[in-house]
């Protein structure tokens, strides 16, 4: 062997099979059909269908006390899908989207805010310990108050509600933000910056090629925690100080007795914050494309 | 082909004082490793090997004791040493980043100190890559090969700096044996081409007698040198080298040695670090 | 004995770490206290600390300040409960069998994206008093994390530690009390202290929302009849709340995983 050495180390070193370059499509069109062909789609209709049948009767042909005052699902599909809604709230009635628009823009604009203040401080608290040394108290301090117990200061500090609000929503997810990404700093191995120093990496070429994508894993979990935390203060703020938006609506349907409303309401802000934490999802998984091959390994 | 990178280490202390614990790593060590000369250090567990490597690399200071390296004072506690590209460390654990091609961490180095262009550092990679024949995995993450090629790529992402100096801190500690033999001659390759100094720590006896050309058993903590053992094997080394009388005679001189140190170790539970 | 903490806090005052601290804290209340004595804009209309430190020593000796405390606490101790009482040997059943996981699973996937104080007025319409639905809320927040950590616990048990017990000789029994509930146990942890945080939250959110009682209510009460240094004895009670129901959690955690505690 040692005649050919060279020969033979390179072919030891060739390279574990190269992933073939499937198409989306194609990803979910395979998974799809592995999940046809499990029995878990069947069960998976089983609990679903079973819940509604339960749900139905419960609250509709059986009038159980308690369940008899919440609206039905076919109520409320029946509300939903109307052409025609008793309520006024449909899917083909323009003020079902001017709720769902005002809450998502409010979300929008607070996770916008949130991500621009909350990554950047927290790498540099992650990276920096003369910076930590002297923010990582006053964060601590003020961390453990729930967000929404700020919901009166919020109203007191800002004028106009609209701002108050987005301010509420802003504060659910900095926290996270900020500490997934300061998490996500601290998460680089010490080897990294080592090696980096090694290598004759000035400061600002470590934060670029180590700081950042190290802590990319983590920033991403932070902000699709905190993107769910921010639906979570959206609507408190909402049902506390709104004039429109999702949480104002199903407050305002329970003061005036439209019940069918509350759930359609409800499930569309299931529906809209999953949407949400998925797209920040696949943003992630498409940035951080080297930990995804690692962990596929 | 040398290029300087003599080091010479001159009553080394260091004292770590967590919680108010004083723990002695190092007690007054002192080593002379000539320019381009292949050391390799042994001693047991949590010895203070690595504080030693540590001290070098510029990781941390010393608490006595000075480093110099080509005649220049590079370490003491009054001025303690700073990493630099002369003295590249290959870490235990392995720190290629995994969020790099490999030939995007072998491009680094030389990028990092602004010798070369982003993309002339590319190509100066994947040349490199070539000479070492692991041109097959320029283009794909650390976390999709095999660990034996991270150690070999970490090894060429240190060479691509020409260090005068290269530490290696147990490099192929959990390779399998067939692995660890192909990297050594990796290693001794990489040696015969470029021939920089190079401080290399393991447990392993085999490997330590092989690669080095004076081999450096430690004692337990606080560590200092305890033996010194010549090695006069010709070079280029090939690994059937290993089974001669020589080396045999060499080795046991070698276990003789580390045993007593390791026995002591052992018996106090001395933790990995 | 006091010698001892003595001489721990001279060695901690030397610490540049906490100089640092302490510093960037003082130059927080020197500059929220003129920022609110000056009116600048926004900020000055949070309450002067001196004046929340007057009202919070007022506070201190009033009792509907600490009944506000156990009201609270009562609500989040007995949903939080309930929460783990229900949630847990669900998380559990979920985990070990896979049909279970398969029927019940995408319910929870369906009910958990919707925040839990959306709840608040199906759970004031449905139970029969304001005090049950309040639970009924803080309940639900808790529970969705409590189970789903629980899931994904029993799930990542690592395969080898089940062989190896089925290779020493375990029964089905025993793996379950003895691999897969310790092996759980810690991810279970974690999910109980982010279920107590979301708790807090909804409690708070609930009180101001649904209630004239607890500490949520208090802030509130704080707004409404102007007396604004009260909003932040009320928050800042809250975060106190908050913080020891945490430390108590992980307290309880440690004592219960002591191999998880580091030398």
């Amino acid at each position: 062997m040692t005649e050919t050495a060279s020969h033979s180390l390179t072919a030891l070193a060739s390279p574990s099979s190269i992933l073939p370059k499937v198409g989306l499509l194609a990803r979910l069109g395979r998974n799809l059909g592995r999940w046809l062909a499990s029995s878990n789609p069947w069960l998976n209709l089983l609990g679903l269908g079973g819940f509604l049948i339960l749900w139905h009767l419960l609250t509709t042909t059986l009038k159980v006390p308690l369940f008899a005052k919440l609206p039905g699902p076919w109520e409320t599909v029946k509300e939903w899908f109307s052409l025609n809604p008793v309520y006024g709230i449909s899917i083909f009635t323009l003020e079902y989207y001017q709720h769902i628009g005002l809450s998502c823009l409010r979300v929008f604009l607070a996770f916008l805010l949130a991500t621009g203040l909350g990554v950047p401080l927290g790498l540099l608290m992650g990276w920096k310990k003369t910076f930590s040394d002297y923010s990582f108290p006053l964060l601590e301090i003020l961390r453990p108050i729930p967000m929404l117990a700020w919901v009166p200061l919020a109203i007191l500090m800002w004028p106009g509600r609209e701002s108050s609000i987005v301010f509420l929503t802003f504060l659910g997810s900095f926290f996270a933000t900020l500490l997934n990404s300061w998490l996500g700093v601290k998460s680089i191995d010490e080897a990294y910056f080592r090696a980096a120093k090694c290598l004759g990496a000035s400061e600002s070429l470590i934060f670029r090629k180590i700081v950042w994508p190290g802590a990319m894993p983590y920033v991403f979990t932070g902000l699709q925690i905190s993107v769910g935390y921010a639906w979570f203060s959206l609507v408190a703020g909402e049902m506390l100080a709104g004039e429109f938006g999702l949480g104002y609506l199903i407050w305002d349907s329970y003061i005036l007795v439209q019940y069918p409303v509350i759930v359609i309401a409800m499930l569309t802000l299931g529906l809209v914050g999953s949407i949400s934490s998925l797209l920040i999802r696949s943003l992630g998984n498409f940035l951080i494309r080297w930990k995804v091959r690692e962990s596929g390994q | 082909m040398t290029r300087g990178g003599a080091i010479s280490v001159r009553g080394a202390t260091k004292v770590y004082d967590p919680d108010g614990a004083r723990v002695i790593a190092l007690d007054h060590c002192s080593m002379e490793i000539g320019a381009g000369e292949f050391c390799v250090v042994v001693g047991p567990s949590g010895c203070g090997k690595t504080t030693l490597l540590n001290a070098i690399a510029g990781f941390h200071e010393l608490t006595a004791g000075e480093i110099h390296l080509n005649g220049q004072l590079l370490s003491s506690p009054s001025q303690p040493a700073t990493p630099g590209s002369d003295r590249v460390v290959v870490f235990q654990n392995g720190a290629l980043f995994p969020w790099m091609t490999i030939a995007e961490n072998v491009a680094f180095g030389p990028m990092a100190q602004n010798k070369l262009e982003p993309k002339q550092a590319k190509e100066a990679a994947l040349e490199t890559l070539e000479t070492m024949g692991l041109s097959l995995i320029a283009n794909d993450y650390p976390g999709r090969i095999s660990s034996g090629t991270r150690r070999r790529a970490e090894i060429a992402r240190a060479m691509a700096c020409h260090p005068q100096v290269l530490l290696l801190d147990e490099p192929f500690r959990a390779l399998d044996a067939l692995t660890k033999t192909v990297s050594h001659q990796f290693l001794m390759e990489v040696y015969d081409r470029e021939r920089p100094t190079i401080f290399f720590i393991t447990h392993d006896l085999d490997e330590a007698i092989f690669l080095a050309s004076r081999v450096f058993v430690m004692t337990t903590r606080p560590a200092t040198v305890k033996k010194i053992l010549e090695v006069p094997l010709p070079r280029p080394r090939d690994f059937r080298l290993l089974a001669s009388p020589d080396c045999q005679r060499l080795r046991a001189e070698c276990q003789a040695a580390v045993r007593a140190e390791a026995l002591k170790a052992f018996s106090v539970g001395e933790r990995e670090r | 004995m006091l010698a001892f903490y003595a001489k721990k806090l001279v060695k901690a005052l030397a610490s540049r770490s906490l100089r640092r601290g302490l510093f960037s804290i003082a130059m927080f209340l020197i500059l929220w206290e003129l920022s609110s004595r000056l009116g600048v804009p926004i900020v000055g209309a949070i309450p002067a600390p001196s004046d929340v430190f007057a009202r919070l020593i007022t506070e201190l000796t009033n009792p509907y300040y600490w009944r506000s405390w156990g009201t609270s606490l009562t609500r989040i101790m007995t949903g939080f409960i309930i929460a783990q009482i229900l949630g847990a040997p669900l998380g559990l059943f979920l985990g070990v069998s896979r049909k279970a996981k398969a029927i019940i699973f995408p319910l929870i996937e369906i009910m958990r994206p919707v925040p839990p104080l959306a709840w608040v007025p199906v759970s004031v319409i449905f139970w029969p008093s304001a005090e049950m639905s309040m639970i009924f809320v803080t309940f639900l927040g808790a529970f969705f994390t409590v189970v789903l950590n629980i899931v994904e616990g029993v799930s990542a048990i690592d395969e080898r530690y089940l062989r190896a017990a089925a290779s020493l000789g375990s029964s089905p029994r025993d793996i379950f009390w003895r691999v897969m509930l310790p092996a759980s146990l810690p991810s279970a942890l974690v999910g109980m202290t982010v279920g107590m945080g979301i708790t807090w939250c909804v409690v708070v959110a609930a009180e101001m929302i649904a209630t004239n009682t607890g500490l949520g209510y208090l802030t509130w009460r704080g707004y409404v009849a102007g007396e604004f240094p009260l909003i932040v004895v009320g928050m800042l009670s809250i975060g106190l709340a908050g913080y020891l129901s945490s430390a108590l959690i992980r307290r309880i955690g440690l004592h219960f995983t002591p191999w998880l505690a580091v030398r």
